[in-house]
């Protein structure tokens, strides 16, 4: 793509071609006329600094959220719950109104602010160990209570933000910073499809699982992530989507053998797609 | 103008939560306290309110931080063992800043002990159960109608000051039916809430959040909490005071206590002993000054507790050495009796 004008920091601007025409190459944008923004930040995406480590999942995950918050024309009525675990500070990136909540509680907290809040958009953001471990109680419970509320569940087999220790996510074999020679399914147990767990509840309504390791599974996660908000919006119940996510750091690997590596282990053992829509 | 109704103390607490305009519950069964949860879960459906029994303790006062972030008056309720459940929620509600009303009718403990009245929790409630310097206003009823009233000002002072109120009662007060007159001579004040989660419609958005990274970040809100906390020792300070100036003997005590100590103080005056009483209703800020006037005219105190001895270590910071000060407590359940007591204050003459 060739632009008139630097790129702003909001984005980068292009011909008035189609924004299609221009993303398929079909056509080369003429030099001369400039208008159409076709790709920029999120207005629910603040301009701040990026703390997560390279190839790191999450930086995507609160972009595709903002994205779909400015599609759907709800930042205004949206109100967020952030975890406790690497995206503690969630509220540093999103330009709407969101809580803290303690580990794993998180669903809890959205359960009173949804309740008393009917007309808002409540959703949570949790990864594994919030979510499949410490949290697992709220989660289950509140899937099953049916609350009107959406959950984006970051699945990075890994607790990030303490040092990379085994999460209930780990798959077998891997090594993490508390099993140094790889879990052990006969020492810690096998990992846990939250999920497939959930789908047995008849509360839970819509249960996805997608991931951000390619530019078309990112496609496939947003989508999913906007069906999960539109649940929410028709008042049809409790939605999950849960994204595998890359962890480089605590995975000891690069970016591009992170991706490859849910491509090839974590999705062979958590697969995507729908699990439950109804 | 009274209008008096009979009901237990647990009751009278949700009754006095519906008058406040309390219109979230979230708990969670737990004896002596069940009579409060099955009140609200009706009186919540009358007024329109909700009512969630919680999957657990960390549950419901996690759903009540939820209800008071998004600005509603909220409220959650339980007994000893499951108020230990709720501190870490009561530590974040405290960083965060986020009003509340949260009631223990405390049993004997430790471990699940047994559901007879106590109260063993006093440190737990006074001196901050979670984790982090904090304090709450803790008070301390000693009736059905006591409930009513200081449930119904727990919500005013707990949006005052941006704090979760506490109601330290006990499985006596929450069981015990009384008369009690609904019509109250204090008001409901309306607290604005520009910091509450409504989504940000018109203004920037709204963060809750009590982690606080970077130089000096936790260090200055720890400051402004202080700062809060001493402005209530300054205003809120409660207790009522019996023949505090012309006795020999102070008594010192809370709750049904309270109550207590006071036949037994009615018996011993009968008997011509010079016998008075101290009754703390906020616990925290502890009404020092009410002992510090009695240390005037007195030589010494007893204290009396359901414990083993836990206010009594704020009377002696109060009393500063410069009265005896005697203890007669009993535990797990124990009530002393008037008659008990009176025997200690005439084995003290």
């Amino acid at each position: 793509m060739s632009v008139k004008k630097k790129p702003s920091l909001r984005g980068a601007i292009a011909t008035k071609q189609s924004k299609k025409e221009i993303a398929s190459g079909a056509l080369r944008p003429r030099n001369d006329e400039v208008s159409d923004i076709i790709f920029q930040r999120p207005d629910s995406l603040r301009d701040v600094e990026n703390h997560y480590c390279a190839g790191c999942g999450h930086g995507i995950i609160h972009r595709l959220i903002c994205e779909v918050i400015d599609e759907l024309g709800i930042r205004e009525r949206t109100i967020a719950v952030a975890p406790v675990g690497c995206a503690v500070i969630a509220y540093d990136y999103w330009d709407f109104d969101v809580t803290e909540a303690a580990h794993g509680r998180t669903p809890a907290v959205a359960t009173g602010i949804k309740r008393v809040r009917p007309e808002n958009i409540v959703f949570t953001y949790q990864g594994d160990g919030d979510l499949a471990a410490i949290g697992t109680s709220e989660i289950i419970h509140t899937a099953n209570r049916g609350e009107n509320i959406t959950v984006i569940f970051v699945n990075n087999g890994v607790y990030g933000m303490t040092g990379g220790q085994m999460a209930p996510t780990t798959l077998a074999g891997q090594k993490t910073s508390t099993t140094l020679e790889g879990r052990s399914l006969k020492r810690e147990g096998y990992p846990i499809k939250i999920l497939e767990m959930m789908a047995v509840l008849p509360g839970a309504k819509y249960l996805e699982r997608v991931s951000v390791h390619s530019a078309q599974e990112v496609m496939r996660a947003k989508r999913a992530i906007k069906k999960a908000f539109k649940m929410q919006m028709d008042g049809k119940g409790f939605s999950i989507v849960e994204v595998l996510s890359m962890c480089p750091t605590y995975w000891g690997m690069t970016s591009v053998q992170a991706a490859d590596r849910i491509k090839n282990e974590v999705a062979t053992f958590y697969p995507l797609g729908v699990i439950k829509s109804c | 103008m009274t209008r008096k109704v009979l009901m237990c103390g647990n009751e009278a607490c949700g009754e006095g939560a519906i008058m406040a305009g309390c219109r979230f519950y979230a708990g969670y069964p737990i004896t002596p306290q069940n009579e409060l949860t099955s009140y609200l879960a009706k009186r919540m459906n009358e007024t329109g309110g909700v009512f969630i029994q919680a999957e657990s303790e960390l549950a419901a006062i996690n759903m009540v931080f939820g209800a008071a972030a998004a600005g509603f008056r909220a409220m959650t309720s339980s007994s000893s063992p499951g108020i230990s459940l709720k501190q870490e929620g009561i530590s974040y509600l405290v960083g965060c800043e986020l009003p509340c009303v949260i009631v223990n009718m405390q049993r004997g403990g430790p471990g699940l002990g047994n559901i007879a009245p106590s109260q063993a929790d006093y440190f737990q409630a006074v001196k901050g159960g979670g984790h982090g310097d904090y304090k709450m206003i803790v008070l301390a009823p000693a009736s059905a109608h006591d409930l009513l009233e200081y449930t119904f000002l727990a919500f005013d002072l707990a949006d005052k000051y941006r704090n979760p109120t506490f109601i330290l009662g006990d499985g006596l007060l929450g069981q015990m039916m009384e008369p009690v007159n609904l019509n109250l001579s204090i008001k409901s004040h309306h607290y604005d809430k520009p910091w509450a989660l409504t989504g940000c419609k018109g203004r920037k958005p709204n963060i809750i959040r009590s982690l606080l990274l970077g130089d000096n970040v936790l260090e200055n809100h720890n400051k402004k909490l202080q700062e809060k906390y001493r402005v209530m020792k300054d205003m809120e300070v409660r207790s009522e005071s019996f023949h505090a100036r012309d006795s020999e003997i102070i008594l010192v005590a809370f709750g049904s206590m309270a109550r207590i100590a006071k036949l037994s103080m009615e018996l011993a005056r009968k008997r011509g002993l010079k016998v008075g009483l101290v009754r703390p209703i906020t616990l925290w800020p502890f009404p020092d000054k009410a002992i510090q006037e009695a240390v005037e005219k007195t030589k010494k105190f007893l204290v009396v507790e359901m414990n083993a001895g836990q206010m009594v270590e704020d009377v002696r910071l109060a009393v500063n050495g410069r009265a005896e000060v005697d203890f007669y407590g009993r535990m797990g359940g124990g009530i002393p009796s008037e008659i008990e007591i009176l025997n200690k204050i005439e084995a003290l003459v």
